[in-house]
């Protein structure tokens, strides 16, 4: 190379760095290819198997032996019934945990909390399960519906209090000052001003939080149990979507696999609903 | 800063009662509505930190007597026969590990090839829903990844992918034995597709909290795309790392997916293609049928070392995401 050049990067290696960046540039494109590719193959597969099987008998039906048909009308009655109950326990209580991460979290306290928020969002679900066996079922000596909904709500608390923080922190300080200006105490300012600004931030992610546990089986299995009847009493065992698709899923019976597919689709339209609304729902603000 | 509603004080004693005044302790403002609303929110903030310590008490608690029983062999043992009243979890474990390696092996290069796409060279309005498909990926839930494992992956994996394996690399003992898709193999890959949209999500994150003066000094000097980069990714290591802990916590937990593929038998082989069992699918599988107090207290102890296990997992992986993004990390999508 002379002493002045007009391409200093064309230095030492050029083509080959070149080279070396195209490659990346291919490689990575292909990795994202694969992710997408995967989730049209899972979800194109779904839809596929689970419509030969779906009717509208099989949505109110009851499960019946093999060979007799039935359906999930009471799995997703149970469903409803525990996402309810989750969503009642919890909701406030995460809603509430988050507004006082962000409007008095300062100190070392909220500090720790967000921290054990963050860590209990990663606890496995199973673990949670186990934890309200011991301390629901063993006392009641009984799986229990309200059992379920508890395991769930607790898996929802760190997940709302996280959202609810994040949406109340986009809220402009200046609505915050100048409602205090005018002499409000601090709880109208937060109750009156500052929720209703973020509400359908926080309403979004509540959404979220339900989608999450509706698809959760783990800590249902030996809290809410299942169940092959119709039922809304909270101190008995109820079914649910998820352990009826995985008791069917590990069953040796062709129908009971079709059944499987069918139920999974009706789970798999509830969350890709609730994903892809809030998903539109929040493309216009943020 | 005096407040209306507290009076002047008259005496020493007036003095002393006004420091100890629990409202202005309460709240700064002095007003009693403020300081209900913020006890209430303290306390509300305050059952998380509860929910933790009673599940390590409850759990604990539970487990007393199989910890008793067995102390530190429980671990150790080797077999696991409850109807002998034996109780080792070491196959568990092996299976535990064995199976959540395999799957950070297979998804921290898609993972990060995927978030170095979204972030540093898809254009803007690809990048998006892009990065919305793949945390889709994220939001099926983990029975319904089994039943696509059984049904889908398994068979696949069976015929197209394992005979290759070992024909060309039979002669390692990680690919000997019977060819069945249902193993630690078909575990680890099932495993590795449902961590990807997480690992994904906060390496995201954590890139797109690398200054952007960091990549314009970079391609300033000459620098490929590619190699910038790279000085992305040395910047955002702490991070990324942390990510990775977090898939691995994620994967060490699973339980539906996993135990719907991955044979549940209690046995450590080396072979992948064997079938293995894990910490999570065990006490899926059996903590119904559990008979005897013993039986149920070891599935319990099981479930305070995944407990623990994944407690520190996490903490470890949040704190070393937080030193690159301060705090601000999306925790909600992960």
């Amino acid at each position: 190379m002379s002493g002045r050049t007009m391409k200093p990067t064309m230095g030492r290696g050029g083509a080959g760095r070149r080279v070396v960046n195209a490659l990346m540039s291919t490689l990575t494109a292909a990795c994202a290819f694969i992710g997408v590719a995967l989730l049209l193959l899972i979800l194109g597969y779904i839809a596929w198997q689970g419509v030969s099987s779906l009717s509208l008998q099989f949505l109110i039906d009851t499960p019946k032996p093999v060979g007799e048909g039935g359906g999930i009308g009471n799995a997703i009655l149970g469903t409803l019934v525990l996402l309810a109950l989750a969503s009642v326990i919890g909701l406030p209580l995460g809603i509430a945990a988050g507004v006082y991460l962000s409007e008095f979290g300062r100190g070392w306290f909220a500090g720790i909390v967000r921290f054990v928020a963050d860590t209990l969002t990663g606890i496995p679900s199973i673990v949670t399960g186990v934890f309200v066996y011991t301390l629901i079922v063993l006392p009641m000596k009984q799986f229990s519906a309200l059992a379920g909904g508890v395991a769930l709500g607790i898996i929802m608390i760190p997940i709302v209090t996280r959202t609810t923080e994040e949406m109340l922190r986009l809220v402009p300080s200046s609505l915050r000052e100048g409602a205090l200006a005018l002499g409000a105490p601090q709880w109208r300012v937060t109750t009156g001003v500052v929720l209703p600004a973020a509400a359908s931030g926080i309403a979004t992610g509540a959404m979220l939080a339900v989608a999450r546990v509706s698809g959760e089986t783990a800590p249902l299995l030996f809290t809410a149990f299942g169940s092959r009847f119709f039922n809304i009493y909270l101190d008995q065992p109820i079914a649910s979507l998820t352990v009826q698709i995985f008791n069917y899923a590990v069953s040796p019976y062709d129908e009971w696999h079709a059944q499987a597919w069918a139920a999974t689709l009706v789970l798999m339209t509830l969350i890709l609903v609730i994903n892809v609304s809030v998903r539109f729902l929040t493309r216009k603000k943020f | 800063m005096p407040t209306p509603t507290t009076p002047e004080p008259a005496s020493e004693h007036g003095a002393f009662f006004r420091a100890w005044d629990w409202r202005r302790a309460l709240s700064p403002t002095g007003n009693f509505g403020d300081a209900v609303f913020r006890a209430v929110l303290f306390c509300c903030a305050l059952l998380l930190l509860v929910i933790v310590g009673l599940m390590f008490v409850e759990i604990g608690s539970s487990a007393r007597l199989s910890i008793e029983e067995f102390g530190l062999s429980f671990l150790t043992g080797r077999d696991w026969d409850p109807i002998q009243g034996e109780f080792g979890a070491l196959p568990f474990v092996y299976g535990t590990v064995v199976s959540s390696l395999l799957a950070l092996l297979l998804a921290v290069p898609i993972s990060l090839g995927i978030a170095v796409f979204l972030v540093e060279q898809a254009p803007r309005h690809l990048a998006r829903p892009l990065a919305f498909l793949v945390e889709l990926l994220a939001a099926i839930p983990s029975v319904v990844y089994g039943l696509w494992g059984i049904f889908v992956l398994a068979p696949f994996l069976r015929e197209y992918v394992e005979p290759p394996l070992q024909r060309w690399l039979g002669w390692l003992p990680f690919f000997q034995g019977t060819v069945t898709g249902i193993g630690l193999f078909t575990g680890g890959v099932i495993l590795a597709i449902m961590v990807t949209p997480i690992i994904t999500a906060v390496v995201r994150d954590v890139l797109a909290a690398v200054p952007v003066s960091q990549r314009e000094a970079a391609l300033a000097l000459g620098a490929t795309k590619w190699e910038t980069t790279r000085i992305v990714l040395a910047n955002g290591a702490p991070g990324i790392a942390g990510a990775i802990i977090l898939g691995l916590g994620r994967a060490v937990g699973e339980t539906m997916a996993v135990t719907m593929v991955i044979g549940n038998r209690p046995e450590i082989s080396l072979s992948l293609f064997e079938p293995s069992y894990t910490i999570a699918s065990v006490i899926a599988n059996e903590f119904t049928e559990a008979t005897g107090d013993l039986y149920l207290s070891a599935l319990v102890e099981l479930g305070l070392v995944l407990f623990l296990v994944t407690f520190v997992i996490n903490g470890a992986a949040r704190l070393l995401v937080w030193s690159v993004t301060r705090g601000t990390s999306g925790v909600a999508r992960a």
